[in-house]
């Protein structure tokens, strides 16, 4: 504590200590590992309060098999990250995810951890929008 | 004490460094090897000026690399990479970095429009509106095509557009924050930072000058 106290007796120590603050505010912005696909979405309203990873919906890999409407509009999923209120028991049923997930289609709802695949404390949400990774948009 | 009090905000700071110094430290390197790629400095690169532009190698990153993939999972590794499965589709500067609407034309993906028949052809409508724009930038051209290959009608309208001429106000501000055309562009469809993709209709010069 003393010595610190004896480095704001000069100009030096407050240079330091000023870039240290800089530093730190920087810190609070740096850059963030590369980030999601653009339109990932991410779910975790049920996923991780129940003990498994939260669910990655990627729309590039979908998209280049289904148009928008298909899902949309036939399966009734709302244009919103995380305004479906849908669980598994429903998908089981067959509906959302599960009209197509069911072995038929696609793969069945057994593979759990190809959905299930993110990392654990992700907010739902949908992902991939920004080109930088900082603190501005672009 | 008079003399303790300027320096408390700086030994707060100091503090704070520390701090985050150990929590960062303490971190697990999630995505390992994923921030010590970031390209060094070199004469080659001297115009990539922002730094917090995603490079073109760091675009499009398999599932493990990408940041919300969880490594560890036992089904992420079995995911496809998004750049094998675009490396031969139409490029764009935007988005996916994947120009779908060419794909489609190109017939470079031949997605479903019936969830269950594969022969199912899209119902498209030809009818592009322009927007006349207040400002400098060109008007713009809303092409019905384009969508209707994509989407329904009832994906739009009357719930985000209401079908009916001048009836909708849109701004610039809207579509950032995520209305009208910000419920998909900027979210799934190319982002907004393609402007002359919709600003395309150039303005009558004459009347710009008066």
């Amino acid at each position: 504590m003393r010595k610190i106290r004896r480095l704001l007796e000069n100009k030096t120590g407050w240079w330091f200590l000023s870039v240290l603050a800089v530093g730190w505010v920087a810190g609070l912005f740096h850059a963030q590992p590369a980030g999601a696909e653009y339109a990932d979405v991410v779910l975790n309203r049920l996923s991780e309060a129940n003990g498994v990873r939260p669910v990655i919906y990627p729309h590039w890999f979908h998209r280049i098999r289904f148009r928008c409407k298909v899902c949309h509009s036939e399966l009734g999923f709302k244009m919103k990250a995380g305004g479906n209120d849908i669980n598994m028991l429903e998908l089981m049923d067959g509906k959302f995810c599960g009209s197509c997930h069911n072995n038929n289609i696609a793969w069945g709802l057994e593979n759990c951890h190809r959905c299930h695949s993110g990392l654990k404390g992700l907010e739902t949400g949908i992902r991939g929008g920004h080109k930088a990774g900082g603190p501005g948009v672009w | 004490m008079k003399r303790l009090f300027p320096i408390t905000p700086a030994l707060l700071c100091l503090l704070g460094g520390l701090s985050i110094a150990v929590v960062e430290a303490a971190a697990p390197a999630d995505p390992p090897a994923k921030t010590e790629a970031a390209p060094a400095a070199s004469a080659a690169q001297v115009n990539t000026f922002n730094r917090l532009m995603t490079p073109k190698s760091d675009r499009n990153q398999p599932p493990p690399l990408d940041g919300i993939h969880d490594p560890e999972g036992p089904g992420t590794k079995t995911l496809q990479a998004p750049r094998d499965a675009f490396s031969a589709l139409p490029k764009s500067s935007g988005g996916n970095y994947v120009n779908w609407v060419q794909a489609l034309k190109d017939k470079a993906i031949n997605p479903r429009y019936d969830r269950l028949n594969p022969k199912e052809e899209p119902m498209i409508m030809e009818l592009d509106i322009v927007r006349e724009v207040k400002g400098f930038m060109p008007d713009v051209v809303y092409p019905h095509d384009r969508h209707t290959q994509w989407l329904d009608c009832s994906n739009c309208h009357p719930d985000i557009f209401v079908p009916q001429k001048g009836a909708n106000t849109i701004s610039m501000a809207q579509i950032l924050m995520g209305q009208k055309c910000g419920v998909c562009h900027g979210k799934v469809a190319f982002p907004v930072s393609e402007c002359r993709l919709c600003h395309s209709k150039k303005k009558d010069q004459a009347l710009l000058k008066k």
